[in-house]
């Protein structure tokens, strides 16, 4: 098995927290995993992107070469980063920030940050409840794995919060 | 009192080492000479538990003769050497040499950043106005309209007060004296080397080669002349009148003596605080 | 111990400390800061100390003093950085302070493209200061790699009692993997005099292995350090024959030990008709390729160079005897690439495939410079 995986948004948005909460769970699972994003003047406000790749043997190019899954959560990240994606594979997008949805055939629109503004209290939750969705959408790891990556990873005064916020994550992926 | 005794701080010289490189009539020995007599006239200090830290040029030959572990670092450098040495050794008493153009020219960032932090050090800046070492160059301790090779027709930018500096950057002990005044300048090293922070002694040296031919100050006797008849002790300095303070006259003493919090101290209550290893 | 995800820069701070580093200055700069601020979070915690300077060229004079003072000492920065310490490399070098210095590369020159990777400062590491002297230099290709490669950079430092470069390149230092780490490691401890100053001792005096015994400052051995051309005692002289000794011991402490030192990997190499030779970030890219090209029924190995100085001139020999040509994959504009045709001798073809526009390589990019040289062997 070897899957990889784009989270991308706006600087700013926690998309390369995501990722590394994403790959910590999948090391917890015992899989190999490789973290890596690009920093530079994109990284608030730009399109900004981290990439996970996850196996069950040694990860040497560090980098995707054609995703399995995109996570989208800006209408900018969207347009520039799907494009590679495996033909069978699956873009999330955060159905309100990218009003303009690609035209790719596996596309799961999910109000993401809207629920982060709205069922758990702030926008900044958003990449956790994109997390929550990422993580049962693609079935490469268990929820409880990632949710205690999360656990290790957030403030521990936001921990109730972001687990919050990875359920109903999780939970919006089901009404898809 | 014998010829033995009075010149007892001997000892603390490498006398292997000598004669040294200076020129005749050079004030720089005067003032290694002050800062041996310092050492010698403060319990603690011995030839293993005080390291000696140089930069480049005339001063800081100095290092070579003193029989102590010695660092003749690079140009400008001597205090970042210094800082570690500190930290790494805090029960070590560190002096910098320096002079005018290692400390406050290349190494003048260092200057006020070491300063800043406060790490227990005794800085002695051996000021001849001129880069002696390469051949009279001006410094930017050199007094305005005074010539140097490279300011040939006298230096037009103001020159730099390192006393001010240091004090203004958060030393705990600033002074000046002269090689004129031997005694007081070995005082005023002294008094540095028993604050516990960053002291700065300012020792003003006759370079009768470089400076002194270059601007037609006579002999090494007439320059330290100079130096006897332009010192205003501090005392007296701070009674006269601006109208006063008049040509090239300048203080000699203690200004500032003061305590604030070492560096290395407040790291050791911050490895304490954090529940850390003290070394 | 237990599987973590960490990421390169932080192996380095992690490695640092296991080999006893107990004393970093650093001034803050990408891609390397992140060992800056775990040495600063971890160094107190530890028994030793973390100190900011005002400048790159501070940190490196602070780390050659607390080295001096008898604490293993590292400092961190990335191409500009490194630039503005060359001077006191020398001088470290010349006095022989052991202490590790880390370049993260990014694109250069100048400020360049500060967050992104590049290999570029290799030969900047071999020449960069003024003068002969010896340097070694170590490129790890991962995470784990970087704290082994750490840990071997301090002990190196202590043995050889000289600058060693930590020469990390922005792919491996952000990169975040999967990775075990020992529950210890080997230290080579600071070395001490054998004599005392009564029987004669000279801090600069070379024992069996060409490297000085050097006595710590504060131990009352009361030497002498400087950067000038100094004879055994330590103190300066301006003897042509002194000069000619010390600059060759310097040479010959680390050249004697040879290919001990030098760690080279192949990969698929032992039928191989084509290699490529690669390091750092860049040769996990070249294994990928490799194994694609493998796959594809194509003869092609890999030779990882992790020690870049000194120079594997053995192993490029030893592979350039069994293939037919060489590509050298480097994210820089051909500097590694002419160290391995010097070293190849003419006896196989050598060709560079070098990228400087910000972007690691892909595999395809050096498949293709490989089939591009299969091609062009069939022709001739």
């Amino acid at each position: 098995m070897k899957k990889e995986l784009r989270f991308s948004g706006s600087g700013g948005q926690g998309v390369i927290t995501a990722a590394i909460i994403y790959a910590e769970a999948a090391v917890d699972e015992g899989k190999e995993a490789v973290q890596s994003q690009s920093y530079g003047p994109e990284a608030r406000g730009g399109a900004s992107k981290a990439e996970v790749i996850l196996s069950d043997y040694k990860i040497y190019h560090p980098h995707i070469t054609s995703p399995d899954v995109v996570l989208a959560m800006t209408q900018k990240a969207a347009d520039k980063y799907y494009a590679d994606l495996k033909e069978n594979g699956l873009l999330i997008i955060d159905e309100d920030l990218v009003p303009n949805a690609p035209n790719f055939k596996n596309i799961v629109k999910i109000p993401i940050t809207k629920i982060a503004a709205e069922q758990v209290g702030a926008a900044l939750y958003s990449n956790i409840v994109a997390l929550g969705a990422v993580t049962r959408l693609t079935d490469f790891l268990s929820f409880d794995a990632v949710k205690k990556a999360v656990e290790n990873r957030v403030p521990k005064h936001t921990i109730d919060a972001n687990v919050k916020a990875l359920q109903l994550g999780w939970d919006a992926a089901k009404v898809w | 009192m014998s010829e033995e005794i009075k010149r007892s701080y001997e000892k603390y010289f490498r006398e292997h080492r000598l004669p040294h490189l200076w020129c005749p009539g050079c004030g720089n020995g005067i003032a290694m000479k002050a800062i041996v007599m310092a050492i010698e006239k403060h319990p603690e200090l011995n030839k293993d538990n005080t390291v000696i830290i140089s930069g480049i040029g005339c001063s800081s030959r100095a290092s070579g003769y003193m029989d102590f572990d010695t660092l003749h670092t690079a140009h400008g450098r001597a205090l970042p050497f210094a800082t570690g040495i500190k930290l790494a050794r805090p029960d070590l008493k560190v002096i910098v040499i320096t002079g005018d153009g290692d400390c406050t020219a290349i190494g003048g960032n260092h200057f006020i950043h070491t300063c800043r932090r406060n790490h227990d050090l005794t800085v002695i800046l051996f000021n001849n106005n001129i880069y002696g070492m390469t051949g009279g160059q001006t410094s930017p301790m050199t007094p305005k309209g005074k010539k140097a090779t490279t300011t040939p027709y006298g230096a037009i930018a103001q020159p730099l007060d390192p006393s001010a500096l240091a004090k203004a950057a958060g030393a705990t002990f600033v002074g000046r004296s002269t090689a004129y005044h031997v005694q007081h300048l070995a005082s005023v090293i002294e008094q540095g080397l028993n604050n516990h922070g960053f002291a700065f002694v300012e020792a003003i040296v006759q370079c009768p080669t470089s400076y002194g031919r270059k601007n037609k100050l006579g002999s090494p006797a007439d320059m330290m002349k100079w130096m006897r008849d332009n010192a205003v002790m501090k005392a007296a300095w701070d009674k006269m009148s601006d109208e006063e303070k008049t040509g090239e006259k300048f203080p000699i003493g203690v200004f500032l003596d003061t305590r604030a919090e070492e560096y290395g101290d407040m790291y050791s209550k911050l490895i304490d605080r954090i529940g850390g290893k003290n070394q | 111990m237990k599987a973590r995800l960490m990421q390169g820069n932080e192996a380095c701070a992690e490695g640092a400390i296991a080999a006893g580093v107990r004393f970093f200055a650093g001034y803050p700069i990408t891609p390397s800061t992140e060992i800056a601020e775990t040495m600063a979070r971890m160094l107190p915690l530890c028994g030793g100390k973390f100190l900011q300077m005002e400048d790159e060229i501070a940190s490196m004079g602070a780390i050659l003093g607390a080295s001096l003072a008898g604490v293993k000492s590292m400092d961190a920065t990335s191409g500009p950085g490194f630039s503005l310490k060359q001077e006191l490399i020398g001088y470290g070098a010349v006095a022989e302070i052991p202490c590790v210095l880390v370049n993260v590369q990014r694109v250069g020159p100048s400020t360049g493209q500060p967050t992104a990777p590049s290999q570029g400062d290799v030969m900047q590491v071999r020449w960069g200061t003024h003068g002969d002297h010896p340097i070694i230099a170590l490129s790890p290709w991962s995470v784990r790699e970087t704290y082994d490669a750490t840990v071997m950079a301090v002990n190196y430092s202590e043995r050889f009692r000289t600058p060693v470069i930590l020469l990390m390149d922005e792919i491996v230092g952000h990169l975040r993997e999967r990775v075990e780490l020992p529950d210890s490691v080997e230290i080579y401890p600071r070395r001490q005099p054998k004599k005392t100053r009564a029987e004669g001792y000279q801090p600069y005096e070379p024992d069996e292995d060409l490297v000085p015994n050097i006595a710590d400052f504060g131990k009352g051995y009361h030497i002498h350090v400087t950067g000038l051309i100094h004879d055994e005692t330590g103190f300066p002289v301006g003897s042509p024959e002194v000069t000619e000794k010390s600059i060759r011991r310097l040479h010959e402490k680390i050249a004697r030990v040879g290919e001990e030192i030098i760690h080279t990997y192949e990969y698929c190499m032992e039928d191989a008709e084509y290699a490529v030779v690669a390091f750092g970030g860049t040769a996990r890219t070249a294994y990928e390729t490799v194994r694609r090209m493998r796959e594809q029924g194509k003869k092609v190995g890999m030779l990882r160079l992790m020690t870049i100085w000194p120079f594997a001139d053995a192993a490029i020999k030893r592979v350039a005897k069994k293939v037919k040509g060489i590509v050298v994959a480097e994210l820089n504009y051909g500097q590694i690439v002419h160290e391995v045709r010097r070293a190849a001798e003419g006896r196989c073809e050598v060709a560079l495939c070098g990228k400087y526009n910000m972007k690691a390589f892909e595999p395809e990019e050096i498949e293709e410079a490989v089939k591009a040289m299969m091609e062009g062997g069939a022709n001739k």
